[in-house]
């Protein structure tokens, strides 16, 4: 039987990025996805004949920039497309559209309020200042606090050194940030609804919290994290679907000679002495490998593939505690053309980017005051996006695919999760609804509809409790205590069972820095 | 006073920048939006269609035309197919280069030679003894470049040729919406693309074909500053730019020859006498001092070098023209003469002129950076050109 340096779980991206780092060491690796497409929750799939859906995830704003570079992925065929507008539609026929061009941008706002259009910059260049600060932290494999390992500590010290750079100023602000909701730290700053509203959705992105729910405002920072780069240019579409982003990891791994197979269910980490030495495949086949590397989330990793018998009953309490509670949904449609919307017609450039539809704050609560007591909102969050206007291969021409991601919609709705089949069309419906007061043609030009309620997220992508990114983004769920705050360094309490996936800091998103890290700190460490 | 192009009804009011600049005497558009990346990404993803009539055009008629360009051109175009053309350049008799472009054959004795610079004198001044007719067809000639990956699926629904076995370099006369045309497979973005050549006086109608048949593809119209990054990209280099048109400099040392702008694979020196064949047989056989290559600027040691002043690293937000200074340590090898960050590639590029023995693949060269006000270097690595090289930049 074949022996390998590492055995990854989960042909998701960072699985991915992890094996193509390791085998660009030299090392033996071998990934194993359990369906019959790479990709995890960044897969490209045709379930409609000719239009190519990004079924789950469907921007990338943050993707390491080493990551492209170092994995050569444009040779792999990665190619990334800018979204230049966020567009917000008001069904009164208002709207407003922030572009790449501040000059553009300050003479939409300011339709609204003056004072806001010159807010603006400044808002921007503070988060720029938040993110310089916040960034190194992505880059990072997580200190441990409580160390007196002179490397950890040095490495807390620059952290250190980094806030007492940014002045007293900055630290006040990075404090708000920390602490206050998304909807309460912009209302330091913004007047005007309009802008408040899409600005705050970035707060509670795959998260189980409202606008107004305190600790959101830090998330914000990581939405804007994609923009800081933007010299780099990482926030956009992928060219075919965020699957060509999995698809390009993949192809580079397999170059640098790591082995890739699909439809390889994992049943269970196999264990030998306590310590991870190989799987077992559902279909009975065991492997061997010094290492075993999860880029599943955690609770599946520990709960469902090592099992509560080979754990501290402590740590599975934590386990157990670490917030996944899905609340967002995903509806693809593929469209006979392109949609026009009542407040700006036609399809020019300001549907080309990322359209929010998040018309005011009490919206975006009220749409969380009936997810909080288990139903999806009637009238919910929508981040709407239409990728084949930008890049026509992913529909026939003239056709084209709208992705909508959808929240709230709770996994555990109020008869129980496994109810959401009853209820999927119901919620689909719901999304075109929304859509009909902005693009009141909308239902005829449908020629498909893909809707995925949380509960279709866990059975089908394996993300348990249908949560995005594999944990919540939540201030305690993050760096070194993500996932837990004695494991946050890609360990686990299994000798020789790491963890690569979104799960482990620096947490969701296509960024792959879990991926990178893990590989990082196993190599540094001569664990493989 | 620059001359508007014969698309200008057309593309004046979509420029909503008001961003024009002037291209051999002609009004030209630089961008449409007032960014880029629209258009950038028309070229690379669906499909940019270019106002390429300021494009200096000479059609040279006459059975002697196939030797009389064989004389000028560093590369032979007597053998050349109808139907075909041919990338190349043309330099004074010490063998400088004078510039650079396309050769054409139309018909047997058609030729059509487009340059960057107006060129008539040069072909005037050697025209004796060769029966042939030289016609400035700048004017006469509206042109638009159609590029990126979607640009065949466009033409193909609006015109009568088959594109799909018109190969590389090929072009093919037809009708397009009624219209006769001449569709080459030519460009300057590195890209699966096309020029289609008309009538000025039909220009408009062509614009709107088109465009219509574009639509449902993606088309959009992009300006010069989108086809800087990916001629960048393509590592193409620019006259007037990257390297100076012997006869326009001043001093010798500005002077190039083919092998020193990296044009030395087109100079076919066994043949029938051509300009500058004698100093090029001399240049070839003492090799060259410079070499024209390309440079991946390393943008990890740019960020660390910005985070020391607390800065994130800024680039132009179009492709840049000016001299960098280029070293080996503290002593000066070269000078970049353009770059651009290229957003498919994720890599921050230059084109440079460097001293030889520094310029194999692989070489490791400083560039110099200004962050701050204050002046510093980052490392650099001479890379292959083109830099970005897809397949279907020659299907």
């Amino acid at each position: 039987m074949a022996h390998y340096d590492a055995i990854i779980i989960g042909g998701g991206h960072n699985g991915l990025t992890c094996a193509a780092y390791l085998a660009r060491a030299g090392r033996r690796v071998l990934v194993l996805e359990r369906r019959h497409v790479l990709g995890g929750a960044a897969v490209t799939e045709e379930i409609y004949p000719g239009f190519k859906y990004s079924v789950c995830s469907y921007v990338v704003s943050l993707l390491r920039p080493e990551i492209i570079r170092e994995l050569k992925l444009p040779r792999f065929g990665l190619e990334i497309l800018p979204l230049d507008c966020s567009f917000l539609p008001l069904p009164d026929g208002r709207s407003l559209a922030r572009w790449g061009d501040a000059e553009r941008t300050r003479a939409e706002i300011s339709k609204f309020s003056a004072k806001d259009a010159e807010t603006t910059p400044q808002f921007g260049r503070a988060m720029v200042q938040m993110g310089q600060l916040v960034r190194p932290i992505l880059e990072m494999v997580p200190p441990r606090p409580d160390s007196w390992n002179p490397a950890q500590l040095l490495e807390l010290l620059q952290l250190g050194r980094r806030f007492q750079g940014v002045g007293k100023e900055g630290l006040a602000l990075a404090t708000k940030m920390m602490t206050m909701s998304a909807a309460d730290f912009l209302d330091e700053w913004f007047e005007s609804d309009l802008l408040k509203a899409p600005m705050s959705v970035s707060g509670i992105i795959g998260t189980y919290q409202g606008v107004r729910s305190p600790g959101t405002a830090y998330v914000l920072l990581h939405h804007y994290m994609g923009e800081i780069d933007g010299a780099f240019r990482a926030w956009g579409f992928a060219k075919g679907g965020t699957g060509a982003i999995s698809n390009a990891i993949a192809d580079s791994a397999r170059h640098f000679g790591a082995e890739i197979r699909t439809e390889a269910p994992i049943l269970r980490v196999r264990l030998k002495n306590g310590r991870a030495d190989g799987v077992v495949l559902e279909n009975g086949d065991e492997i061997s490998a010094s290492a075993v590397i999860s880029g599943v989330d955690p609770h599946r990793t520990f709960l469902k593939m090592v099992g509560e018998e080979h754990l501290d009953p402590d740590f599975v309490r934590r386990i157990r505690r670490f917030k996944l509670r899905g609340s967002s949904g995903k509806v693809n449609l593929a469209l006979d053309r392109a949609p026009s919307f009542t407040c700006r017609p036609g399809d020019g450039p300001h549907i080309r980017g990322d359209i929010a539809i998040a018309p005011s704050i009490d919206y975006l609560e009220r749409a969380y005051d009936q997810a909080k007591y288990g139903a999806f909102s009637e009238r919910p969050y929508l981040n709407v996006v239409i990728p084949s206007l930008t890049d026509p291969s992913v529909a026939p021409p003239g056709k084209h695919v709208m992705s909508c991601f959808v929240q709230y919609a709770p996994y555990k709705l109020k008869g129980g999760p496994e109810t959401w089949p009853e209820h999927r069309e119901a919620f689909g419906d719901a999304v075109v609804d929304t859509l009909a007061e902005y693009i009141p043609d909308i239902r005829e030009i449908i020629l498909h509809r893909q809707v995925l309620s949380p509960w279709d997220l866990e059975q089908e992508f394996g993300l348990t409790e249908g949560n995005i990114f594999h944990g919540e983004l939540s201030l305690e769920q993050l760096f070194f205590l993500r996932p837990t705050a004695d494991w946050s360094r890609y360990r686990t309490p299994i000798g020789r069972l790491w963890l690569c996936g979104s799960g482990a800091h620096p947490g969701g998103g296509i960024m792959g820095a879990p991926g990178l890290l893990a590989a990082r700190e196993m190599l540094r460490t001569g664990a493989v | 006073m620059p001359i508007p192009s014969p698309f200008h009804e057309r593309t004046a009011p979509l420029c909503h920048s008001y961003r024009w600049k002037e291209w051999a005497g002609h009004l030209a558009v630089c961008s449409y939006d007032t960014t880029i990346d629209r258009e950038y990404f028309a070229f690379r993803q669906s499909a940019g269609l270019l106002d390429a009539s300021p494009l200096i055009k000479y059609d040279v008629r006459g059975k002697d035309a196939g030797a009389f360009l064989s004389r000028l051109s560093v590369r032979p175009v007597d053998a050349l197919k109808v139907g075909r053309a041919v990338y190349t350049c043309w330099t004074d008799d010490r063998g400088h280069v004078i510039d650079d472009g396309t050769i054409a054959r139309l018909d047997d004795d058609h030729y059509r030679v487009t340059t960057g610079d107006p060129e008539l004198w040069w072909l005037e001044r050697n025209r004796r003894g060769y029966e042939v007719t030289i016609e400035d067809t700048t004017q006469q000639i509206a042109v638009l470049a159609l590029q990126g990956p979607n640009s065949r699926a466009i033409l193909q629904a609006c015109s009568d040729a088959d594109l799909g076995s018109l190969g590389y370099f090929g072009l093919t006369q037809t009708k397009l919406d009624d219209h006769d045309v001449l569709i080459s497979r030519t460009g300057y973005t590195g890209d699966l693309g096309y020029e289609v050549w008309i009538d000025a006086p039909k220009a408009l109608p062509l614009w709107d074909a088109i465009t219509s048949a574009g639509k449902p593809y993606g088309i959009e119209p992009a300006g010069l500053d989108a086809l800087d990054v990916t001629r960048i990209e393509a590592g193409y280099l620019l006259l007037g730019i990257d390297y100076l048109s012997a006869p326009r400099c001043l001093l010798a040392s500005q002077k190039s020859n083919p092998y020193e702008i990296g044009l030395g694979w087109m100079v076919r020196l066994d043949r029938e006498p051509f300009i500058g064949q004698a100093a090029l047989r001399e240049a070839k056989a003492s090799g060259s001092p410079w070499s024209f290559v390309g440079l991946d600027i390393s943008w990890p040691a740019l960020e660390e070098l910005c985070s020391r002043f607390s800065v994130p690293p800024a680039l132009p937000a179009h492709a840049w023209r000016c001299s960098i200074p280029i070293y080996d340590r503290h002593r000066q090898i070269g000078y970049a003469t353009s770059g651009t960050w290229s957003p498919t590639l994720k890599q921050n590029l230059a084109l440079a002129t460097i001293a030889t023995d520094h310029a194999a693949v692989g070489t490791e060269v400083d560039i110099e950076v200004t962050v701050e006000h204050e002046r510093h270097t980052v490392p650099a690595t001479v890379v292959d050109r083109p830099f970005f090289d897809p397949p279907r930049r020659r299907s």
